[in-house]
């Protein structure tokens, strides 16, 4: 009757291949073709200028409250990558850069942020399911569609996105620890960006990394330097493998940084200083991502000012279609569609009730 | 007296509580430096430390089942659910266990609790921080379901949650926060918990509503008054226990009622409140009692958030059906 040491099977890595000051650890270096490393870039590109724009937008009044993804750009784009189009993409509320890799027209993104629920449509081949708010639920819907996939002989894979501050809610812990006890292929990318509105890290968990909670649920887990492309990029195609080749979850822990505001109603000055902010600017994963790709000769000034153009050029015609689109849309009456797959008697009722209440109160004519 | 908004009304109610109590503590998301997403908490964490105001993990069914954990050793916490829409993490810890821990231990344990949230729409916000969803709650026996309807109620009724033996669900409608201002005397002052109050006297018909909706009821019963309808209007305050006396004693004088709240029509507090009227009033009513509510939908995002909302018209529309006018 010793007193022995356990061996737990797995250890937890730390990851991290182009540092901030792009400086290369060639040995580590995935195997990305030029054609797809000019994707990830330009990627990235979109997410960091949309974020920009919808900033402006807001304050001018001319969209809602959003939360802004500015510096989580290569957590977001170097894992969703893995991703295959009959994949399964499964968000929190923070990742629209991997939302518009994934399809998500930008026109939908301004839509959801100005009150619209034409917001949230998505496109009948795309297997994305929509933004979830309330922190930390959608993990187990990831687990579920990966147990689906598996039941249904399938090879697709699911990835789903949370923060550092879901990790404390109970449905993080079950989700991971029923995707391992099912072997589901999911890949579940947690980007801790060390704060949750005014909580930072380390007063949400007393562990030393989020990673390793992996180990509790009986997973691989690893935690990657988030704001490096290709670190992000190979953990994530390590993890798909492993998903795909029937070996179960992993669970991605891609350290970043928050560098905006919590979401435009928040005021950071409350809670956090400027020193640390400016610290974590200078770790910026686009400028080491440019730097690397320059030292490749696959960015020089004109290439970068050429994206650049495409870029902005994408997303103003997107505002301007979305603008457009806004003028036609809110018939209110619509509010009572697809609530149910049939719509009720009673509900019926109230739509009536709500056509006529506005004919006859403002004159309208509404066709729900 | 000062001028308050409702978050500094309810801000000095917590102050307050915590000076003259020390078993008064305060948990949720943000509550510390960050005074809260809407500021109730502001500063608390300088004067009384982060022990008594704690800034939790983001774990809602934690704050609340912690809570309960502190209630029965003796402390009187006041959990903040950041938005009401994130309280069904929560839920079974109130249901299963704040809600009937007295009963079953006869009397043994208990857990003076209150929960507070805001809720309620019309504030243009992202999806699921604009429900109203008190019938929940109400539903549930054991707890008792709060909703002030201005700056100097919350205050007052905040104090008396705190101080209540028994679980309070404590909703403020994020509509008023700083919608207006009211005088809020500095001296303590206290209103007893499930009593519903009178808010104006009138002879044609009775208004009923609670939380955000009693402005526009107001708002209607004046525009009402301007052609000779005198309208009599009760503000709820306490959804659940709900005392009914108040309303019957209204509707045998008007014979009249309106109910007005954005939470869905169906299975919502109006449906209680009509059948109390029918039990306790039905040879006086002249009219079918009228319903102005938010409908059996999930409130829809915030740019058809208008048509969803009950307001003054729809108030004024339905005041005349009971009138026949
Ligand atoms: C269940 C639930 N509780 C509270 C909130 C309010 N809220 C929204 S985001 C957030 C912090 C989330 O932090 P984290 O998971 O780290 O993600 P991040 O915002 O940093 O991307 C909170 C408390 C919510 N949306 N859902
Ligand atoms: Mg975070």
């Amino acid at each position: 009757m010793p007193r022995s040491r356990i061996d737990i099977p797995e250890t937890i890595h730390y990851l991290s291949i182009l540092d901030e000051h792009g400086v290369l650890d060639t040995e580590l270096e995935p195997q990305i073709d030029d054609k797809t490393l000019i994707a990830l870039y330009s990627a990235m590109l979109l997410g960091r200028r949309f974020d920009e724009r919808m900033l402006d937008l807001q304050r001018q009044g001319r969209i809602g409250t959003f939360p802004p993804i500015k510096g989580q750009e290569a957590a977001q784009i170097g894992s969703i990558f893995q991703l295959k189009s009959t994949d399964w993409f499964v968000p929190a509320f923070r990742e629209t850069a991997a939302e518009i890799w994934r399809g998500r027209s930008l026109e939908s993104i301004l839509l959801y942020y100005n009150g619209f629920n034409e917001g949230t449509i998505i496109p009948a081949d795309q297997r994305d399911l929509p933004m979830a708010v309330p922190v930390g639920s959608q993990i187990l819907h990831a687990t579920g569609l990966g147990y689906a996939a598996r039941y249904r002989g399938t090879d697709e894979i699911v990835m789903t996105y949370f923060g550092d501050g879901a990790t404390s809610e109970g449905d993080f812990h079950e989700g991971l620890n029923c995707a391992a006890v099912y072997q589901a292929p999911v890949i579940f990318i947690c980007q801790n960006n060390q704060w949750a509105i005014s909580i930072p890290l380390k007063q949400q968990t007393h562990s030393a990394t989020i990673a390793q909670k992996a180990l509790a649920y009986g997973m691989p887990g690893i935690q990657v330097d988030g704001n490096d492309v290709l670190a992000v990029y190979t953990a994530a195609q390590e993890a798909a493998e492993r998903a795909r080749n029937g070996d179960g979850p992993t669970l991605i822990e891609c350290v970043t940084y928050r560098v905006m505001m919590h979401t435009t109603a928040d005021d950071p000055s409350r809670y956090r200083d400027d020193e640390e902010v400016e610290r974590w600017r200078q770790k910026d994963p686009l400028t080491r991502f440019a730097v690397y790709l320059q030292n490749k000769g696959l960015l020089d000034q004109s290439r970068e000012q050429e994206i650049e153009t495409e870029v902005l050029a994408k997303i103003q015609t997107a505002v301007d279609s979305a603008e457009k689109q806004m003028k036609t849309l809110g018939e209110p009456l619509d509010m009572f569609n697809h609530l149910y797959a049939k719509m009720p008697p009673s509900l019926q009722c109230q739509k009536e009730e709500v056509r006529q209440y506005l004919a006859n109160n403002t004159g309208e004519v509404h066709h729900g | 007296m000062a001028k308050m908004t409702m978050v500094q009304a309810l801000n000095l109610a917590l102050k307050q509580e915590m000076a003259q109590d020390d078993s008064v503590v305060l948990l949720g998301e943000d509550v510390g430096p960050d005074g809260g997403v809407f500021r109730v908490t502001d500063q608390l964490i300088d004067i009384y430390g982060k022990e008594r105001v704690i800034d939790t993990p983001l774990a809602e069914s934690a704050i609340v089942g912690m809570g309960i954990g502190m209630a029965i050793h003796g402390l009187k916490p006041v959990c903040e659910i950041q938005f009401s829409g994130f309280a069904y993490q929560n839920f079974h810890q109130l249901e299963n266990h704040a809600a009937r821990m007295r009963w079953r231990t006869q009397g043994r344990l208990t857990v003076p609790m209150v929960m507070r949230a805001p809720y309620g729409g019309g504030v243009r916000a992202l999806e699921h921080h604009s429900e109203s969803r008190e019938a929940y709650w109400a539903h549930t026996p054991g707890l008792k379901m709060v909703i002030p309807s201005g700056p100097r109620n919350a205050r007052a009724l905040l104090v008396a949650a705190i101080r209540d033996p028994d679980p309070v669900i404590f909703y403020e409608a994020k509509g008023l926060y700083r919608a207006f201002r009211e005088e809020v005397p500095e001296e303590e002052e206290v209103m007893e918990i499930g009593v519903p109050q009178l808010v104006q006297e009138g002879d044609d018909v009775t208004f009923i509503s609670y939380g955000a909706m009693l402005r526009p009821a107001l708002e209607a019963a004046e525009q009402l008054a301007a052609e000779g309808i005198n309208v009599e209007v009760i503000d709820l305050l306490t959804i659940s226990p709900l005392d009914d006396r108040l309303l019957i004693e209204s509707v045998k004088k008007t014979g009249r009622a309106v109910i007005v709240h954005e939470a869905p029509r169906s299975f919502g507090a109006g449906a209680e409140i009509v059948s109390r009227l029918l039990e306790g009033a039905f040879y006086y009513l002249e009219a079918p009692v009228q319903r102005v509510t938010g409908y059996d939908i999930v409130i829809p995002y915030f740019s058809r958030e208008k048509a969803y909302m009950p307001d003054t018209a729809r108030i004024i529309k339905a005041a005349r059906a009971t009138l026949n006018t």
